[in-house]
This record gives structure tokens, sequence and C-alpha cells, in this order.
């Protein structure tokens, strides 16, 4: 009894959480226009889609940017978590704090306040800007994601490079650099998501004159029924889920193949 | 060898990109310029007191507070049901409640159009069963659905993931000492739990605090929230001064909130509790 | 005195495919100090965790002071429990730790303040009440258990492993006191572990498992002087087992040798297993014994040096005072009140050495 009222509960909390997502996919592949109405199986939307200059051009924005904004704020972020590593207590602190700015602050504090220091310096509002700031605010989870990484770091490895022969930089390159890894490449993919899915800090910092993704979908949705913004949502959902699928797949094979190993090895006492 | 000057660059960059604009924002706060001269003023401080923007002020923070308790209710007995089941089902309903966490913030609050319009299908379906179209746009209620849409995997996630570490001796050790399921709940796990606790009330206070996304799609413009103003000073009216005030306004109520809220727990929003 | 305060019959635990436990039976006397004994994978846990109400058996009973408490929900059995990894409560300090049994009972807080401070001096605590749990010791965690468990005055106390997470001298200090808490107060332990030579200084009964089974049951002494299978031989201490031959009451044929023992009732020439522990063997000049072998290793230990002599068909393993030299060749004598004769087992000697050594 006590099983099933569990179950009926996260049901229902799914069920909040994915109605409004499936009703969107849905009527995606709704014939008319209608919001509500359903009329019919119809693919129109995704031709009308893959037809829209408007919106592909904000797809190639929003991707380039994502791209080139993770890859500078991930060679940023890294070498500043090398740099702050060796820090002393109190440069340490406050260094931490300013980072952790960009992270706590609400994004329309980030979004208005970069707009103005742009207008600030003088640098005119458009694609140069929004990559810098999407810089500005993927930096930081960079560095949130490999600093912990450097602390567990083997630095007995460094030293035995360099005992063998190695120069620093070597050394630095092939002990130190691979551990870091996984950290480096989720600050990656952190920094990846937060650009792609960015909308507030974009829509302060473009002037209008660029958009990305979620900025033409705001103004879409803002000027009426637009299925296309369904059938967006529809790629967007299945792509999520195929990549979250996947990476999911892989850690629980790998946490399988651990745990088995575990098994065979020692006598569980139960 | 010394490292530290790997960190230069983003010292530099922290620098201009972060620590200049928030110097701004209080420069502008605090100035006049429209006479061309730079003059040091509380005007700004002052208009936010003014009740139209008190109002406006006092709305964000009870319709926050809201949406946070009500994503409380609705996620600390989620994320006590997942904690408990058994390891594949586990990940199966972890990646379910996560999944829409990543689709676009906007796609998500958007998706309520459909459902929520007067000819939406849930208005649809009530004068289908008889009972009549009910207003479920455009008012109150569309802004703290959605805030407590957008933000609830946000408090089921950190709670769950401090639940889960629970040693099961420890609830046996109390089961042991005499503690029956609600005393075990009320004297061990509850309080086990309060540093998830503390960041899912964070990551659902703040964002629903500062929002504007929300109660511009789903009110048509009717609600206006602290962030709706801020965004309107900076596109429609450029009153930096007043649109500075209030950001720094935000900036001091979630500062504020954040040290009240960790009164009550331990340091969890710190470089551990966000990832 | 010989009350059965806790009694299991015919108790059978699956585990999916895993057979836990395999039929166990056996009665604990009140005031007993009794270890579970046995490796890995035994069934000593699974044992004492059904006793504590944490685990439910798939068929047999439980009785507590002759009453049937298989139903009853571990919350309410009048026993304790100390966990192996203490399981303490992190959000309160040790005196609340300790308070918590009682505080769920509604006693006066007055009275279990008092109480209190009473078992953190019997635990050599004292002081400690509002320390914080990290930042105690193993040692001290371990203690901080102890009291929250005896606080609540149980009838019978159950302890897992509980000091299997402390280094080899803090684990002997803990040891003592723990005999000494049993003696003062007067309860019954019941005690689970895999460390032969801590059952052995703890224990009024050992119960040896093995693979779900009691394998033998009684005083420390019995079961070091007189295993009844090679398992529980090699369990216990250090052992030369020899497959040997009984030739007729009182004498049998080891590594080829005859020798007088005291062991009757075997029959003749009937294979059977023999156990000689190495602090029994004497080495004598070569010429002085019938059964000769040739030293061919000596590690000093500490407190005896062990010397490996190897006879016509068995190496020997010997605990002496004095060294030898390597290569030299030494005669073996027994007293016949040391060689212990056992039935030949029907699980190979191997396996018991590694189930042993896991």
């Amino acid at each position: 009894m006590k099983k099933l009222l569990q179950r009926v509960y996260l049901f229902m909390i799914l069920l909040f959480l994915y109605a409004p997502i499936i009703v969107l996919i849905v009527y995606s592949f709704n014939e008319s226009k209608s919001r509500a109405v359903w009329q019919g199986f119809s693919l129109t939307w995704y031709q009308q889609l893959f037809s829209d200059s408007k919106i592909l051009n904000a797809l190639e924005t929003t991707l380039l940017i994502a791209l080139v904004a993770s890859i500078i704020a991930t060679f940023l972020g890294t070498f500043a978590a090398l740099g702050i590593i060796k820090m002393k207590k109190k440069t340490f602190e406050t260094v931490r704090t300013i980072t952790y700015i960009p992270v706590l602050n609400p994004d329309i504090v980030t979004g208005v306040s970069l707009m103005m220091l742009f207008a600030f310096i003088g640098i005119e509002l458009g694609f140069v800007s929004m990559l810098l700031a999407h810089i500005t605010f993927c930096t930081p989870y960079v560095i949130i994601s490999v600093l912990p990484k450097l602390y567990q770091t083997d630095i007995s490895v460094y030293e035995a490079a360099q005992d063998l022969g190695a120069t620093p930089f070597y050394a630095l390159r092939k002990t130190i650099i691979p551990q870091l890894m996984p950290g480096i490449v989720t600050g990656f993919l952190l920094s990846f998501t937060l650009s792609v899915d960015d909308f507030v800090i974009s829509y302060f910092t473009t002037g209008g004159h660029v958009e990305n993704l979620s900025m033409i979908v705001f103004s879409m949705a803002r000027k009426g029924v637009n299925p296309k913004i369904n059938a967006v949502s529809t790629l967007l959902f299945i792509t999520v889920m195929a990549l979250l699928l996947i990476v999911n797949k892989r850690e629980l094979s790998s946490k399988k193949r651990v745990s088995k190993n575990k098994e065979t090895l020692l006598n569980i006492e139960k | 060898m010394s490292k530290r000057r790997f960190s230069f660059p983003y010292l530099i960059w922290m620098s201009i990109f972060i620590v200049v604009p928030l110097l701004l924002i209080i420069f502008y706060a605090f100035t006049d310029n429209s006479t061309g001269k730079i003059v040091f003023t509380l005007e700004h401080i002052k208009a936010i007191f003014e009740p139209l923007y008190l109002k406006v002020i006092g709305r964000s923070l009870f319709m926050s507070l809201i949406a946070t308790v009500v994503c409380f209710i609705l996620g600390y007995p989620a994320a006590m049901i997942l904690a408990n089941k058994d390891f594949a089902k586990k990940s199966t309903m972890l990646i379910l409640i996560v999944l829409p966490m990543w689709m676009n913030f906007l796609l998500r609050t958007y998706s309520w159009l459909s459902l929520l319009e007067n000819e939406g299908l849930i208005n649809r379906f009530l004068v289908s069963i008889g009972i009549g179209q009910v207003q479920l746009m455009y008012n109150n209620f569309a802004v703290v659905l959605g805030m407590v849409y957008n933000f609830l995997p946000f408090m089921i996630l950190p709670i769950y993931s401090v639940l889960v570490k629970i040693d099961k001796n420890v609830i046996e050790a109390a089961k042991d000492l005499g503690a029956n399921n609600a005393k075990v709940f009320g004297r061990v796990i509850f309080p086990l739990s309060m540093p998830g606790v503390i960041s899912g009330i964070t990551m659902t206070f703040m964002p629903a605090l500062s929002t504007f996304v929300i109660s511009r799609l789903l009110s048509g413009g009717k609600i206006t929230l602290i962030g709706n103003i801020i965004e309107q000073q900076f596109t429609i009216t450029g009153d930096w001064g007043l649109g500075s005030a209030l950001s720094l306004l935000l900036m001091v109520l979630i500062f504020v909130s954040m040290i009240f809220i960790n009164k009550y727990g331990d340091e969890s929003v710190g470089a551990g509790g966000l990832l | 005195m010989g009350k059965k305060i806790i009694e299991l019959k015919n108790i059978f635990k699956k585990y999916g495919d895993f057979t836990a436990i395999d039929g166990i039976s056996l009665y604990i006397n009140e005031g007993e100090f009794l270890t579970l004994l046995g490796p890995s994978g035994c069934g000593k846990t699974t044992t004492l965790r059904i006793i504590g109400g944490f685990e439910q058996p798939d068929s047999g009973d439980i009785l507590f002071d002759g009453i049937r408490i298989n139903d009853v929900p571990a919350h309410k059995r009048m026993l304790n429990t100390v966990f192996q990894k203490y399981a303490l409560f992190t959000h309160l300090t040790v005196g609340q730790n300790i308070a918590f049994g009682p505080t769920i009972k509604k006693i006066n807080p007055e009275q279990i303040q008092k109480e209190v401070k009473n078992y953190l001096k019997i635990v050599n605590l004292e002081g400690y009440e509002d320390r914080d749990i990290s930042t105690l010791s193993g040692g001290q965690q371990q203690r901080v258990a102890i009291a929250r468990a005896l606080i609540n005055k149980p009838k019978v106390l159950l302890l897992d492993e509980p000091l299997g997470a402390l280094d080899l001298k803090l684990r002997k200090d803990m040891q003592d006191e723990l005999k000494t808490m049993h003696t003062d107060v007067g309860i019954t332990f019941i005690y689970v572990t895999h460390d032969q030579e801590e059952a052995l200084t703890l224990s009024d009964t050992i119960v040896v498992m093995n693979n779900g089974r009691i394998q033998q049951i009684g005083t420390p002494v019995d079961i070091y002087n007189e295993p009844n299978n090679a398992f529980v031989a090699y369990f216990i201490g250090e052992s030369n087992i020899i497959h040997s031959t009984m030739v007729k009451d009182k004498l049998v044929r080891i590594d080829g040798v005859e020798f007088e023992c005291v062991d009757t009732g075997f029959g003749q020439e009937s294979p059977v297993d023999v156990v000689v522990r190495p602090e029994d063997v004497v080495l004598v000049p070569s010429d002085k014994a019938k059964l000769k072998g040739k030293v061919t290793l000596v590690t000093f230990k500490g407190v005896h040096y062990e010397i490996w002599i190897e006879g016509p068909s068995f190496e020997w393993k010997v605990h002496s005072t004095i060294p030898q030299m390597i290569g030299e060749e030494l005669g073996v004598t027994v007293d016949p009140f040391n060689i212990h004769v056992m039935h030949q087992a029907p699980i190979d000697i191997k396996t018991a050495e590694t189930a042993v050594n896991i």
C-alpha cells in the first residue's frame, strides 16, 4: 500500500513536469495553427522551421557563440585554477568571492551591468559583446569544476616527471592536465550548456542586432501563436534526451562493471 | 616555476568584466548624470520606496516565497521516495527528473500557454466536465505556477543528493534505540537533510525573485515583478539610475536571504554545495 | 545463570540464490559473553541482525526470554546494537547521541542528564557531553556508540565487529575495556568478529560459523584445544593439521611415524586428521626422536621463532624460543596430551585454509 502511494505520487510529479512538454511536442505535429485544437498530423511546421532563415541564423549564432565561448572559458578558467591554487589565503578568498559573483548574482543583474560596461567602454552591442558576456559567465563554472580536481591531483607525479628529465611545462602537460581532464571536460560541457540555454544575459548584451535561439523564441512567443516554436522545442527535447541517455548509459555500464568485479573478488558479508 | 602567473589573464578579465560592471551599478545607482555633470544623489534609492515600486517588490517577495514553499512541499516527498528506490530504478527516475531542467528555460515556460489559455487544454477539459472556464493565465496563479514548474527539479535534486548519502546504519541505530518511523524522520532524517533543503530553497527562491521572463510570458505583462521593472528601465525608459538602484536592491535582498537561510543550516552554498 | 535469554530455532535465510544462514539453532544464557566467530560471508552478521530485528528469517523462530519475537519490530525489542561503523548521529552532540534512547522514552530530562554523565564515566569519556562527533577519534566514537546503547539498560547488547576499524594497540585496549564493562554491567553480550584472537580473549562461549552453519560451540579453551573439524582447527590459532592414520586406540601414525596419544574410539587403521599446535612441537637432536626433519625456514616473530621443519611427508610449523639453523637436521616430538585427533573432514584442508585467509 505504501509503495503504491509512493509510486502514484512520483507519477503525479512526473506528469506535472512533462505534461506541458508533451503537449508542446504533440501539437508540433498539428495540421492547424491552433495551440489546443487538434486537426490532423502534419510536418508543415517542421518544414517551415527549416526554411525560416531567421530561426536558422539564430541557431547558428547560438551554437557558434556557445562553442567559442566555452573553448575560451575553458582555457581561461583552467589556467586561472592553476594560478589560484598557488595563491595566498587572502588573495585566494578575494578571487573566490569575485568568481562567485556571476554565479550567485541574478541573470538580470549580470546582464544589465555588462550592458552598462559595454556602453562605458564604448563597445557596440552585437556579436562580440555577446561573446564577451558569455565568456564572463562561463569561466567561473570552469574554475569551479577544475579547482576541486586540482586539489585532488597527485603532485608527486609532476615531481617524478621532472626527476626523470621533463621540463616543468612538459611535466604539466603530461602529468597534471590529464588528471584534471574530467574537471576540464565537465567545465566545458557546463559552459556549453549554459551558453546555449542563456536568454537574459544575451538579451541585454546584443542590443537586438544579433539573436540567439532563446531570444528568437521570446520574441515569437510574445507576438502570438507559432507552432514553429513547438517544432523547435520537440527537436531540442529529443536532442537533450538522447544526450542524457547516452551519458547515463556510459555511467551505468561502467558502474555495473565495477560492481560485478567487486562481487567476484570479495566474499560479500550480507 | 611560479604557476601563479597562469591566473593573470583571468584576473584581468575578472576585473574588467565582473568588478567594473558591479561598480557601475553602484555608480549609476547613486549618481545623477541628467545635467551633464556627475552629481551624487539618493533620488534613485528614494524612488524605490515609492508605493508603486514597493508594491512590486512586495509582490515579488510574496510570490517567490509561495513558489518556494510549494516547491518544498511537493519536492521533499519526491526526493524521499526517490532516495529509497533501488539502484536501477533510481537512475531512470533521476534522468526523468533532470531532463526538464536541461530543456530551454523559455520553452519550458512557453509550454504552459497551450494548457493555460482560455481556449487551452485545461479549460476545455473543465468545460467538458461542466465546471466552466477558469481564468488560468494573465494572473498571479500563472506566474507562481510558472515559477514552481521551472524550479521544482532544483528543489528535488539537492535534497535527494543529501538524503541518499545518509548511512542506513544511522537509521537502524535510531530504530534500535526505540524510535518509530515518525520519530526517525523528525529527529534524524530531516535534520540531516538540512544542507540539501537549504540548497534547494536557495536555488528556488533566488531565481524566482529576479525573474522577468516568467511574468512576461505567462501574464502578458499584467503582473510586474522586480525583474520586469529593471528590464523596462534598461530597454525602454533608459533610466539607468532607477534600474541600477533596483538591481542593487535585488542583490541586497538576495544577499540578506542567503545569510538568513544559512543561519538555519550549514555552509551548503559554497564551492561544494553548488556542484 | 542458566536461564536462556535468547534462543534461535532452525533459522534459515536466503538472499536470492545465496544462502546466508543454513539452519542455525542455538541458545544464549543470561549474562553470557557469546561470540559469533567466522570468516566474511559465514552468516554471523546476518544472525546478529536477525536477533536485532533488522532482518527477517525466511523460517525459524527467535525467542527472547521464552517469548517468540519474530514479529516484534526492531524499535520495540529489548536489546540494543553497537554498529560496526558506529552510526552516530552527526547532527547531535555526544551527550545528545547518548540521550537519544531515553529522550524517546520521555524520561525526565534531569534524570537523563545524570544518566548521560554516568555512562560517559563508564566508557571513560567524562566531560565530553557537548563535543561534536566530528572532533572525536575512532576509538572515542566507538565508546560513544557503546554508551548510547548501554544507557537504555537493555537485557542484551549486540556488537557487530565494533573494533574492526581501530588500530591494533587501540583494539587491544578496547578489548580489555569491553571485558571489564561486561563484568561491571552484568548483561548479556552477543559479539560478532572474524578475529579469532579477539574471540578467545573476550568470550565465555564461542560459536564458530562457516557457510551459514554452526561448526562448533564451546568455551575458548575447548575450541582451541579440541576443534571439531579442520575448519575450526584452522580458524582458531595456527595449527599443524596432518592427514594421519589411527592405528588403534591411543596410537596414531603421523607422517609415517607412530605416536602415543590420548584419544580413543576412532577404530583401527582408520583415516583421521591430527591437530598439533606449533607451540606444542618439541625439537630434539635428531637421534633422540623417531620423526626426523630438516629446518627450511626460521623467522623471528618477537614472541617466538617460527621454524619450519620438513618431515618425510609433511612440513611442520614450530614455535620455539630457541632459534635453529637452516638445514639443520632435528627430531620432532610431541607430548601425547598435545596430539588432538579428529575425524577426517570431508572438506579439503586447503579449502579450510583459503576460507580462513579471506
